[in-house]
Protein backbone atom coordinates (compact mmCIF):
# COMPACT_ATOMS: atom_id res chain seq x y z
CA UNK A 1 0.00 0.00 0.00
CA UNK A 2 2.70 2.23 1.08
CA UNK A 3 4.06 1.67 -2.70
CA UNK A 4 0.66 4.00 -4.21
CA UNK A 5 0.40 6.62 -1.29
CA UNK A 6 1.64 9.60 -3.02
CA UNK A 7 -1.12 12.02 -2.23
CA UNK A 8 -0.39 15.14 0.02
CA UNK A 9 -3.40 13.95 1.62
CA UNK A 10 -1.69 10.61 3.36
CA UNK A 11 0.75 13.50 4.86
CA UNK A 12 -1.59 16.34 6.29
CA UNK A 13 -4.62 14.56 6.84
CA UNK A 14 -3.55 13.88 10.83
CA UNK A 15 -1.69 16.67 11.43
CA UNK A 16 -4.67 19.11 9.90
CA UNK A 17 -7.30 16.73 11.66
CA UNK A 18 -5.73 17.30 15.56
CA UNK A 19 -4.63 21.26 14.58
CA UNK A 20 -7.94 22.21 13.89
CA UNK A 21 -9.73 19.81 16.73
CA UNK A 22 -7.50 21.26 19.30
CA UNK A 23 -6.37 24.67 18.33
CA UNK A 24 -9.33 25.94 15.85
CA UNK A 25 -12.01 25.19 16.74
CA UNK A 26 -11.56 25.83 20.46
CA UNK A 27 -10.79 29.24 19.58
CA UNK A 28 -13.98 29.68 17.53
CA UNK A 29 -15.90 27.77 20.41
CA UNK A 30 -14.07 30.89 22.69
CA UNK A 31 -15.02 33.37 20.10
CA UNK A 32 -18.79 32.12 20.08
CA UNK A 33 -19.16 31.72 23.59
CA UNK A 34 -17.45 35.02 24.60
CA UNK A 35 -21.22 36.53 23.41
CA UNK A 36 -23.03 34.43 25.58
CA UNK A 37 -23.83 33.56 29.29
CA UNK A 38 -22.88 30.15 30.11
CA UNK A 39 -22.77 29.08 33.65
CA UNK A 40 -22.36 25.15 32.12
CA UNK A 41 -25.37 23.60 33.62
CA UNK A 42 -27.67 25.67 31.17
CA UNK A 43 -27.41 26.08 27.51
CA UNK A 44 -25.69 29.21 26.32
CA UNK A 45 -27.34 32.37 26.14
CA UNK A 46 -26.78 34.89 23.63
CA UNK A 47 -26.38 38.10 25.20
CA UNK A 48 -24.22 40.56 22.56
CA UNK A 49 -21.41 42.18 23.69
CA UNK A 50 -22.37 42.06 27.26
CA UNK A 51 -18.95 40.02 28.16
CA UNK A 52 -17.22 42.44 26.51
CA UNK A 53 -18.84 45.79 27.87
CA UNK A 54 -18.85 44.71 31.33
CA UNK A 55 -15.42 43.53 30.75
CA UNK A 56 -13.97 46.96 29.68
CA UNK A 57 -16.37 48.63 32.35
CA UNK A 58 -17.53 46.85 35.20
CA UNK A 59 -14.91 44.40 36.29
CA UNK A 60 -12.94 46.77 38.56
CA UNK A 61 -10.97 43.71 39.48
CA UNK A 62 -10.07 43.48 35.51
CA UNK A 63 -8.81 47.30 35.03
CA UNK A 64 -7.23 48.02 37.70
CA UNK A 65 -4.91 44.73 38.92
CA UNK A 66 -5.24 41.94 36.12
CA UNK A 67 -4.83 44.35 33.02
CA UNK A 68 -1.83 46.73 34.40
CA UNK A 69 -0.58 43.59 35.78
CA UNK A 70 -0.71 41.74 32.68
CA UNK A 71 1.21 44.57 31.07
CA UNK A 72 3.96 45.06 33.42
CA UNK A 73 4.62 41.72 33.64
CA UNK A 74 4.53 41.21 30.34
CA UNK A 75 6.94 44.16 29.22
CA UNK A 76 9.14 43.40 31.36
CA UNK A 77 9.72 39.46 31.48
CA UNK A 78 9.13 39.79 27.79
CA UNK A 79 11.96 42.33 26.14
CA UNK A 80 14.36 41.70 29.40
CA UNK A 81 14.17 38.08 28.37
CA UNK A 82 14.35 38.19 25.03
CA UNK A 83 17.54 40.55 25.51
CA UNK A 84 18.85 38.42 27.87
CA UNK A 85 18.90 35.22 25.32
CA UNK A 86 19.98 37.45 22.52
CA UNK A 87 22.73 38.19 24.99
CA UNK A 88 23.85 35.13 26.25
CA UNK A 89 23.80 33.92 23.26
CA UNK A 90 26.22 36.11 21.52
CA UNK A 91 28.76 35.42 24.49
CA UNK A 92 27.74 31.38 24.08
CA UNK A 93 28.96 31.62 20.80
CA UNK A 94 32.49 33.17 21.51
CA UNK A 95 33.67 30.64 23.93
CA UNK A 96 34.87 26.99 22.75
CA UNK A 97 32.62 24.36 21.82
CA UNK A 98 33.14 22.18 25.27
CA UNK A 99 32.18 24.81 27.59
CA UNK A 100 29.55 26.29 25.70
CA UNK A 101 27.89 22.95 25.62
CA UNK A 102 27.79 23.39 29.29
CA UNK A 103 26.65 26.51 29.79
CA UNK A 104 23.93 25.93 27.41
CA UNK A 105 22.42 22.79 28.99
CA UNK A 106 23.01 25.03 32.19
CA UNK A 107 20.78 28.15 31.18
CA UNK A 108 18.11 25.88 29.23
CA UNK A 109 17.59 23.94 31.91
CA UNK A 110 15.24 25.92 33.76
CA UNK A 111 12.74 25.90 30.66
CA UNK A 112 12.52 22.39 31.17
CA UNK A 113 10.81 21.67 34.43
CA UNK A 114 7.35 21.30 34.95
CA UNK A 115 6.20 24.79 36.14
CA UNK A 116 4.06 23.60 39.34
CA UNK A 117 6.50 20.98 40.31
CA UNK A 118 9.11 23.90 40.49
CA UNK A 119 7.03 26.07 41.85
CA UNK A 120 8.63 24.49 45.38
CA UNK A 121 11.66 26.03 45.35
CA UNK A 122 10.29 29.42 45.18
CA UNK A 123 7.73 28.70 48.05
CA UNK A 124 10.62 27.32 49.96
CA UNK A 125 13.42 29.78 49.03
CA UNK A 126 10.83 32.65 49.70
CA UNK A 127 8.51 31.27 52.76
CA UNK A 128 7.14 33.64 54.68
CA UNK A 129 8.92 32.55 58.13
CA UNK A 130 12.61 31.99 59.07
CA UNK A 131 12.92 28.63 57.78
CA UNK A 132 13.13 30.48 53.91
CA UNK A 133 16.69 30.87 52.47
CA UNK A 134 15.98 34.33 51.82
CA UNK A 135 14.16 35.78 55.36
CA UNK A 136 17.14 33.58 56.65
CA UNK A 137 19.79 35.13 54.71
CA UNK A 138 18.34 38.47 55.26
CA UNK A 139 17.83 38.03 59.18
CA UNK A 140 21.69 36.47 59.63
CA UNK A 141 22.98 39.88 57.60
CA UNK A 142 21.00 41.90 59.64
CA UNK A 143 19.27 43.41 56.73
CA UNK A 144 16.12 42.98 58.70
CA UNK A 145 14.60 42.14 62.24
CA UNK A 146 11.13 40.23 60.71
CA UNK A 147 10.92 37.53 58.05
CA UNK A 148 8.86 39.04 55.05
CA UNK A 149 5.71 37.39 53.95
CA UNK A 150 7.36 37.62 50.37
CA UNK A 151 4.82 35.32 48.31
CA UNK A 152 1.58 36.68 50.41
CA UNK A 153 2.52 40.67 50.36
CA UNK A 154 1.07 42.44 47.30
CA UNK A 155 4.76 44.46 47.21
CA UNK A 156 6.71 41.57 46.67
CA UNK A 157 4.69 38.68 44.82
CA UNK A 158 5.00 40.54 41.59
CA UNK A 159 8.48 41.22 41.40
CA UNK A 160 9.20 37.88 42.77
CA UNK A 161 7.36 36.38 39.64
CA UNK A 162 9.05 38.19 37.48
CA UNK A 163 12.53 36.93 38.96
CA UNK A 164 10.76 33.28 38.29
CA UNK A 165 9.69 33.73 34.79
CA UNK A 166 13.43 35.54 33.99
CA UNK A 167 14.89 32.42 35.77
CA UNK A 168 13.02 30.17 33.11
CA UNK A 169 13.16 32.25 29.89
CA UNK A 170 15.93 30.91 27.99
CA UNK A 171 13.72 28.77 26.06
CA UNK A 172 13.43 26.95 22.80
CA UNK A 173 14.19 31.16 21.25
CA UNK A 174 17.60 30.92 22.85
CA UNK A 175 18.88 27.91 21.49
CA UNK A 176 17.53 29.17 18.39
CA UNK A 177 19.16 32.37 18.25
CA UNK A 178 22.55 30.48 19.55
CA UNK A 179 22.43 28.39 16.65
CA UNK A 180 21.68 31.08 14.53
CA UNK A 181 24.53 33.01 15.59
CA UNK A 182 26.95 30.08 15.21
CA UNK A 183 25.79 29.67 11.81
CA UNK A 184 26.93 33.25 10.71
CA UNK A 185 29.72 32.96 8.21
CA UNK A 186 33.10 34.43 10.18
CA UNK A 187 34.54 35.93 7.42
CA UNK A 188 32.10 38.32 7.09
CA UNK A 189 33.61 39.90 10.16
CA UNK A 190 36.57 40.07 9.13
CA UNK A 191 35.92 42.04 6.20
CA UNK A 192 33.60 44.43 7.66
CA UNK A 193 36.71 45.24 10.07
CA UNK A 194 38.84 45.35 6.55
CA UNK A 195 36.43 48.30 5.62
CA UNK A 196 36.26 49.82 8.81
CA UNK A 197 34.24 48.41 11.09
CA UNK A 198 34.90 49.90 14.46
CA UNK A 199 33.92 48.07 17.93
CA UNK A 200 31.47 45.43 18.85
CA UNK A 201 28.44 47.66 18.86
CA UNK A 202 28.75 47.74 14.99
CA UNK A 203 29.53 44.38 14.79
CA UNK A 204 25.81 43.51 16.54
CA UNK A 205 23.90 46.13 15.24
CA UNK A 206 25.25 45.45 11.38
CA UNK A 207 26.36 42.31 10.98
CA UNK A 208 25.09 39.94 13.69
CA UNK A 209 21.35 41.08 13.75
CA UNK A 210 20.86 41.32 10.32
CA UNK A 211 22.68 37.66 9.57
CA UNK A 212 20.23 36.26 11.81
CA UNK A 213 17.32 38.05 11.39
CA UNK A 214 14.90 35.24 10.96
CA UNK A 215 16.00 33.60 14.44
CA UNK A 216 15.75 36.77 15.60
CA UNK A 217 11.85 36.71 14.86
CA UNK A 218 11.32 33.56 16.17
CA UNK A 219 13.40 33.96 19.30
CA UNK A 220 10.83 36.88 19.60
CA UNK A 221 7.36 34.85 19.17
CA UNK A 222 8.48 32.41 21.19
CA UNK A 223 9.50 35.25 24.03
CA UNK A 224 5.97 36.56 23.61
CA UNK A 225 4.40 33.20 23.93
CA UNK A 226 6.72 31.84 26.57
CA UNK A 227 5.72 35.41 28.61
CA UNK A 228 1.99 34.69 28.23
CA UNK A 229 2.32 31.35 28.99
CA UNK A 230 3.76 30.93 32.50
CA UNK A 231 0.76 33.54 33.80
CA UNK A 232 -0.34 31.11 36.30
CA UNK A 233 2.74 31.38 38.63
CA UNK A 234 1.53 33.71 40.64
CA UNK A 235 -1.08 31.53 41.52
CA UNK A 236 1.37 28.59 42.50
CA UNK A 237 3.73 30.91 44.45
CA UNK A 238 1.05 32.53 46.40
CA UNK A 239 -0.60 29.09 46.29
CA UNK A 240 -3.92 31.04 46.45
CA UNK A 241 -6.48 32.08 43.37
CA UNK A 242 -7.10 35.18 43.06
CA UNK A 243 -3.40 35.73 44.80
CA UNK A 244 -3.32 38.06 47.64
CA UNK A 245 -4.87 41.56 46.90
CA UNK A 246 -5.37 40.45 43.60
CA UNK A 247 -0.98 41.10 43.49
CA UNK A 248 -0.11 38.53 40.80
CA UNK A 249 -2.92 38.24 39.12
CA UNK A 250 -2.80 37.90 35.20
CA UNK A 251 -5.13 37.27 32.29
CA UNK A 252 -4.38 33.87 32.57
CA UNK A 253 -5.43 33.30 36.38
CA UNK A 254 -8.55 35.87 35.90
CA UNK A 255 -9.70 33.05 33.39
CA UNK A 256 -9.58 30.48 35.52
CA UNK A 257 -11.08 32.18 38.16
CA UNK A 258 -14.45 33.10 36.13
CA UNK A 259 -14.56 29.96 33.75
CA UNK A 260 -13.52 27.59 37.13
CA UNK A 261 -14.12 28.62 39.99
CA UNK A 262 -17.21 30.98 39.52
CA UNK A 263 -18.54 28.73 36.08
CA UNK A 264 -18.91 32.08 34.53
CA UNK A 265 -18.00 30.25 31.15
CA UNK A 266 -19.12 33.09 28.48
CA UNK A 267 -17.73 36.00 30.49
CA UNK A 268 -14.05 33.73 30.78
CA UNK A 269 -14.49 33.23 27.15
CA UNK A 270 -14.45 36.71 26.64
CA UNK A 271 -11.22 37.26 28.55
CA UNK A 272 -9.65 34.75 26.57
CA UNK A 273 -10.16 36.26 23.42
CA UNK A 274 -9.14 39.38 24.96
CA UNK A 275 -5.83 37.69 25.73
CA UNK A 276 -5.61 36.08 22.08
CA UNK A 277 -5.89 39.26 20.65
CA UNK A 278 -3.60 41.06 22.69
CA UNK A 279 -0.41 38.09 22.03
CA UNK A 280 -1.16 38.33 18.39
CA UNK A 281 -0.60 42.26 18.52
CA UNK A 282 1.97 42.12 20.63
CA UNK A 283 3.72 40.00 18.39
CA UNK A 284 2.68 41.93 15.53
CA UNK A 285 3.98 45.08 16.48
CA UNK A 286 7.10 43.13 17.76
CA UNK A 287 7.82 41.55 14.39
CA UNK A 288 7.61 45.10 12.80
CA UNK A 289 10.10 46.92 15.21
CA UNK A 290 12.40 44.24 14.35
CA UNK A 291 11.61 44.53 10.76
CA UNK A 292 12.41 47.80 10.66
CA UNK A 293 15.93 47.06 10.79
CA UNK A 294 16.13 45.88 7.30
CA UNK B 1 48.64 42.48 10.09
CA UNK B 2 47.68 42.74 13.86
CA UNK B 3 45.73 39.83 14.43
CA UNK B 4 41.80 39.95 14.15
CA UNK B 5 40.65 41.33 17.20
CA UNK B 6 36.88 41.42 16.47
CA UNK B 7 33.78 38.32 17.22
CA UNK B 8 35.56 34.95 16.66
CA UNK B 9 32.79 32.81 16.61
CA UNK B 10 33.00 29.47 17.78
CA UNK B 11 36.59 29.49 18.55
CA UNK B 12 38.49 26.42 18.92
CA UNK B 13 40.89 26.34 21.77
CA UNK B 14 40.45 29.22 25.25
CA UNK B 15 42.27 32.39 25.06
CA UNK B 16 42.68 35.04 27.15
CA UNK B 17 40.36 37.23 25.20
CA UNK B 18 37.59 35.03 26.68
CA UNK B 19 38.05 35.41 30.15
CA UNK B 20 35.60 38.35 29.94
CA UNK B 21 32.55 36.16 28.69
CA UNK B 22 33.35 33.76 31.64
CA UNK B 23 33.43 36.50 34.17
CA UNK B 24 30.30 37.09 33.41
CA UNK B 25 28.73 33.59 32.27
CA UNK B 26 30.02 31.35 35.64
CA UNK B 27 27.78 33.68 37.97
CA UNK B 28 24.99 33.77 35.85
CA UNK B 29 24.96 30.16 35.25
CA UNK B 30 25.41 29.27 39.12
CA UNK B 31 22.26 31.52 40.02
CA UNK B 32 20.64 29.60 36.87
CA UNK B 33 21.58 26.31 38.67
CA UNK B 34 21.13 27.26 42.25
CA UNK B 35 17.04 25.88 42.09
CA UNK B 36 17.97 23.14 40.67
CA UNK B 37 20.58 21.71 42.68
CA UNK B 38 18.07 22.81 45.54
CA UNK B 39 15.97 20.90 44.40
CA UNK B 40 18.79 17.56 44.08
CA UNK B 41 19.80 18.23 47.77
CA UNK B 42 16.24 19.07 49.32
CA UNK B 43 15.06 15.61 48.19
CA UNK B 44 17.17 13.88 49.72
CA UNK B 45 17.43 15.15 53.13
CA UNK B 46 16.23 14.02 55.77
CA UNK B 47 13.01 15.71 58.06
CA UNK B 48 15.60 16.77 60.96
CA UNK B 49 17.27 18.98 57.65
CA UNK B 50 14.36 19.69 56.23
CA UNK B 51 13.12 21.69 59.93
CA UNK B 52 16.70 22.53 60.49
CA UNK B 53 17.11 26.64 61.41
CA UNK B 54 19.19 28.18 59.86
CA UNK B 55 18.03 26.37 56.95
CA UNK B 56 21.24 24.49 55.35
CA UNK B 57 21.35 24.71 51.31
CA UNK B 58 23.41 21.09 51.21
CA UNK B 59 21.84 18.29 52.19
CA UNK B 60 24.54 16.45 54.94
CA UNK B 61 23.05 12.76 55.60
CA UNK B 62 21.30 12.13 52.42
CA UNK B 63 18.21 9.50 52.76
CA UNK B 64 15.85 8.00 50.52
CA UNK B 65 13.06 8.79 52.83
CA UNK B 66 11.38 11.19 50.60
CA UNK B 67 10.89 9.01 47.87
CA UNK B 68 10.02 6.20 50.34
CA UNK B 69 7.08 8.57 51.43
CA UNK B 70 6.17 9.61 47.88
CA UNK B 71 5.30 5.75 46.84
CA UNK B 72 3.53 4.86 50.56
CA UNK B 73 1.42 8.18 50.24
CA UNK B 74 0.44 6.68 47.13
CA UNK B 75 -0.54 3.69 48.50
CA UNK B 76 -2.46 4.80 51.31
CA UNK B 77 -4.27 6.84 48.63
CA UNK B 78 -5.87 3.32 46.98
CA UNK B 79 -3.70 4.00 43.68
CA UNK B 80 -0.08 2.96 44.08
CA UNK B 81 2.74 4.75 42.72
CA UNK B 82 3.77 2.35 39.91
CA UNK B 83 -0.06 2.80 38.64
CA UNK B 84 0.63 6.75 37.82
CA UNK B 85 4.02 5.62 36.58
CA UNK B 86 3.13 3.16 34.05
CA UNK B 87 0.25 5.82 33.24
CA UNK B 88 2.78 8.15 32.77
CA UNK B 89 5.29 6.03 30.71
CA UNK B 90 2.76 4.44 28.38
CA UNK B 91 0.97 8.19 27.28
CA UNK B 92 4.19 9.89 26.98
CA UNK B 93 5.78 7.14 24.96
CA UNK B 94 2.93 6.79 22.57
CA UNK B 95 2.22 10.41 22.49
CA UNK B 96 5.82 11.60 21.56
CA UNK B 97 6.01 8.64 18.97
CA UNK B 98 2.86 9.74 17.20
CA UNK B 99 3.86 13.43 17.62
CA UNK B 100 7.04 12.88 15.75
CA UNK B 101 5.26 10.80 12.73
CA UNK B 102 1.85 13.42 12.43
CA UNK B 103 4.52 16.46 12.56
CA UNK B 104 7.21 14.69 9.96
CA UNK B 105 4.21 13.55 7.38
CA UNK B 106 2.97 17.22 7.43
CA UNK B 107 6.63 19.31 7.35
CA UNK B 108 7.10 16.69 4.35
CA UNK B 109 3.65 17.81 2.89
CA UNK B 110 4.13 20.94 3.60
CA UNK B 111 7.64 21.55 2.20
CA UNK B 112 8.34 18.94 -0.68
CA UNK B 113 4.64 18.00 -2.39
CA UNK B 114 2.36 20.53 -4.83
CA UNK B 115 -1.06 21.03 -3.42
CA UNK B 116 -3.30 23.56 -3.46
CA UNK B 117 -3.38 25.77 -0.03
CA UNK B 118 0.09 24.93 1.14
CA UNK B 119 1.16 28.43 1.57
CA UNK B 120 -2.50 29.33 3.45
CA UNK B 121 -1.83 26.31 5.55
CA UNK B 122 1.89 26.75 5.98
CA UNK B 123 0.72 30.91 7.19
CA UNK B 124 -1.71 29.46 9.53
CA UNK B 125 0.88 27.14 11.19
CA UNK B 126 2.63 30.01 11.59
CA UNK B 127 0.24 32.08 12.93
CA UNK B 128 -0.39 29.67 15.46
CA UNK B 129 3.32 29.73 16.90
CA UNK B 130 1.26 32.93 18.80
CA UNK B 131 -0.99 30.21 19.99
CA UNK B 132 -1.47 29.40 24.09
CA UNK B 133 -2.98 26.78 25.17
CA UNK B 134 -4.29 27.49 28.47
CA UNK B 135 -5.71 30.48 27.14
CA UNK B 136 -9.01 28.41 25.61
CA UNK B 137 -8.95 25.92 28.27
CA UNK B 138 -12.37 26.03 28.62
CA UNK B 139 -13.26 25.87 24.60
CA UNK B 140 -11.05 22.82 24.60
CA UNK B 141 -12.60 21.11 27.43
CA UNK B 142 -16.18 21.54 25.54
CA UNK B 143 -14.50 20.17 22.21
CA UNK B 144 -13.11 17.11 24.28
CA UNK B 145 -16.46 16.38 25.80
CA UNK B 146 -18.43 16.36 23.07
CA UNK B 147 -15.88 14.52 21.28
CA UNK B 148 -16.47 12.02 23.71
CA UNK B 149 -12.95 11.53 24.72
CA UNK B 150 -13.18 12.22 28.80
CA UNK B 151 -11.64 9.48 30.51
CA UNK B 152 -9.77 7.92 27.98
CA UNK B 153 -6.22 7.32 27.81
CA UNK B 154 -6.05 8.96 24.32
CA UNK B 155 -7.08 12.55 26.24
CA UNK B 156 -3.68 12.83 27.95
CA UNK B 157 -2.01 12.48 24.88
CA UNK B 158 -4.22 13.80 21.79
CA UNK B 159 -4.25 17.23 22.50
CA UNK B 160 -0.63 17.65 22.72
CA UNK B 161 0.56 15.97 19.49
CA UNK B 162 -0.15 18.87 16.96
CA UNK B 163 2.41 21.43 17.98
CA UNK B 164 2.59 24.45 15.46
CA UNK B 165 6.46 24.72 16.96
CA UNK B 166 7.20 21.85 16.27
CA UNK B 167 6.02 21.55 12.40
CA UNK B 168 7.43 24.99 11.88
CA UNK B 169 11.10 23.67 12.71
CA UNK B 170 10.85 20.20 10.84
CA UNK B 171 9.50 22.13 7.53
CA UNK B 172 12.07 24.63 7.54
CA UNK B 173 14.77 21.77 8.06
CA UNK B 174 13.34 19.19 5.42
CA UNK B 175 13.24 23.15 3.11
CA UNK B 176 17.20 22.13 3.37
CA UNK B 177 17.49 18.60 1.40
CA UNK B 178 18.19 18.82 -1.63
CA UNK B 179 15.27 18.08 -4.33
CA UNK B 180 17.93 16.32 -6.40
CA UNK B 181 17.59 13.45 -3.95
CA UNK B 182 13.47 13.28 -4.50
CA UNK B 183 13.81 12.79 -7.94
CA UNK B 184 16.59 10.72 -7.84
CA UNK B 185 14.17 8.22 -5.71
CA UNK B 186 10.91 8.87 -8.21
CA UNK B 187 13.18 7.65 -10.80
CA UNK B 188 13.84 4.33 -9.28
CA UNK B 189 9.96 4.23 -8.75
CA UNK B 190 9.39 5.15 -4.96
CA UNK B 191 6.20 6.75 -3.94
CA UNK B 192 6.08 9.85 -2.12
CA UNK B 193 5.22 7.81 1.34
CA UNK B 194 8.31 5.14 0.13
CA UNK B 195 10.68 8.48 -0.25
CA UNK B 196 9.37 9.98 2.86
CA UNK B 197 10.17 6.72 5.10
CA UNK B 198 13.62 5.95 3.30
CA UNK B 199 14.89 8.47 2.31
CA UNK B 200 14.05 11.89 4.49
CA UNK B 201 13.29 10.20 7.77
CA UNK B 202 16.66 9.11 8.32
CA UNK B 203 18.36 12.78 6.81
CA UNK B 204 15.85 14.56 9.24
CA UNK B 205 16.65 12.49 12.66
CA UNK B 206 17.92 16.07 14.04
CA UNK B 207 14.62 18.01 13.83
CA UNK B 208 12.65 14.62 14.28
CA UNK B 209 14.68 14.72 17.70
CA UNK B 210 14.13 18.41 18.24
CA UNK B 211 10.23 17.60 18.07
CA UNK B 212 10.79 14.72 20.16
CA UNK B 213 11.87 16.52 23.02
CA UNK B 214 9.45 19.05 22.81
CA UNK B 215 6.39 16.70 22.98
CA UNK B 216 8.13 14.55 25.74
CA UNK B 217 8.20 17.74 27.74
CA UNK B 218 4.64 18.70 26.88
CA UNK B 219 3.38 15.60 27.74
CA UNK B 220 5.74 14.05 30.14
CA UNK B 221 4.61 17.43 32.66
CA UNK B 222 0.84 18.34 31.78
CA UNK B 223 -1.29 18.31 34.23
CA UNK B 224 -3.79 19.76 32.61
CA UNK B 225 -4.84 16.95 30.78
CA UNK B 226 -5.42 14.31 33.78
CA UNK B 227 -6.89 17.07 36.13
CA UNK B 228 -9.73 18.51 33.77
CA UNK B 229 -10.23 15.29 31.40
CA UNK B 230 -9.88 12.20 33.20
CA UNK B 231 -12.15 11.26 36.13
CA UNK B 232 -10.91 7.92 36.86
CA UNK B 233 -7.91 8.03 39.99
CA UNK B 234 -6.01 5.01 38.24
CA UNK B 235 -5.78 6.80 35.13
CA UNK B 236 -4.27 9.46 35.92
CA UNK B 237 -0.57 10.29 35.32
CA UNK B 238 2.66 11.06 37.49
CA UNK B 239 2.15 14.70 36.49
CA UNK B 240 -1.00 14.98 38.35
CA UNK B 241 -0.35 13.19 41.48
CA UNK B 242 2.66 15.33 42.06
CA UNK B 243 1.07 18.72 41.33
CA UNK B 244 -1.94 17.24 43.73
CA UNK B 245 1.13 16.77 46.45
CA UNK B 246 0.40 20.47 48.30
CA UNK B 247 -3.12 19.09 49.04
CA UNK B 248 -2.83 15.98 50.33
CA UNK B 249 -0.02 16.71 52.89
CA UNK B 250 -0.95 18.78 55.25
CA UNK B 251 2.06 19.86 56.85
CA UNK B 252 3.62 22.08 54.61
CA UNK B 253 7.07 21.21 56.00
CA UNK B 254 7.43 17.53 55.42
CA UNK B 255 5.63 17.97 52.64
CA UNK B 256 8.48 20.04 51.18
CA UNK B 257 10.71 16.96 51.25
CA UNK B 258 8.31 14.89 49.43
CA UNK B 259 7.61 17.90 46.49
CA UNK B 260 11.45 18.41 46.03
CA UNK B 261 11.51 14.35 45.28
CA UNK B 262 8.53 14.37 43.43
CA UNK B 263 10.65 17.67 41.47
CA UNK B 264 13.70 15.73 40.46
CA UNK B 265 11.42 12.50 39.38
CA UNK B 266 9.59 14.67 37.17
CA UNK B 267 13.11 16.84 36.06
CA UNK B 268 15.56 14.07 35.62
CA UNK B 269 13.79 12.39 32.04
CA UNK B 270 13.94 15.67 30.83
CA UNK B 271 17.26 16.73 31.40
CA UNK B 272 18.39 12.86 30.08
CA UNK B 273 16.74 13.05 26.97
CA UNK B 274 18.14 16.92 26.60
CA UNK B 275 21.47 15.56 26.96
CA UNK B 276 21.38 12.60 24.45
CA UNK B 277 20.22 14.94 21.85
CA UNK B 278 21.47 18.69 22.51
CA UNK B 279 23.46 18.32 19.76
CA UNK B 280 20.94 17.21 17.51
CA UNK B 281 18.48 20.09 18.63
CA UNK B 282 21.34 22.77 17.91
CA UNK B 283 21.29 21.47 14.50
CA UNK B 284 17.67 21.68 13.88
CA UNK B 285 17.84 25.22 15.52
CA UNK B 286 20.07 26.34 12.71
CA UNK B 287 17.18 26.31 10.75
CA UNK B 288 14.40 27.73 12.53
CA UNK B 289 14.42 31.28 11.39
CA UNK B 290 11.19 33.05 10.15
CA UNK B 291 11.74 34.12 6.74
Amino acid sequence: MIRKMNSPLWFLTPYVLLFVMFIIIPIIIAIGLSFTYFNTIQTPEYVGLRNYIELLTRDEVFMQYVLPNTIKFAFIVGPVGYIMSFLLAWILAQVPHRSRTVFAIILYSPSMTAGIAMAVVWTVMFSGDATGYVNALLLNWGFIQEPIQFLTSPQYLMNIMIVVALWGSMGVGFLAMLAGILNIDQTLYEAAYMDGMKNRWQEIFYITIPMMKPQMLFGAVMAVVGTFQIGAIGVQLSGANPTPQNAGQLMVNHIEDFGFIRYLMGYASAVSVVLLVMIYSISKVTFNILGEKD
Amino acid sequence: MAKFSGMKINPKHFHRSQLKFYILLIPLAAFVALPILFIVSHAFKPMNELFAYPPRFFVRVPTLQNFRNLVQLAADSGIPFSRYLFNSIVVTVVGVFLSILVTSLAAYGLSKLKFKGKKVLFEINTLALMFVPIAVTIPRYLTISRLGLIDTYMVLFLPLIAIPVGLFLVKQFIDQTPNEIIEAAKIDGASEMQIFLRVIMPIIAPAVATVGILSFQLIWNDVVGPALYIDSESMKTLSFYFSTLAAIVGNPVAGQGMMAAASLIMFVPNIIMFLFLQAKVMNTMAHSGIK
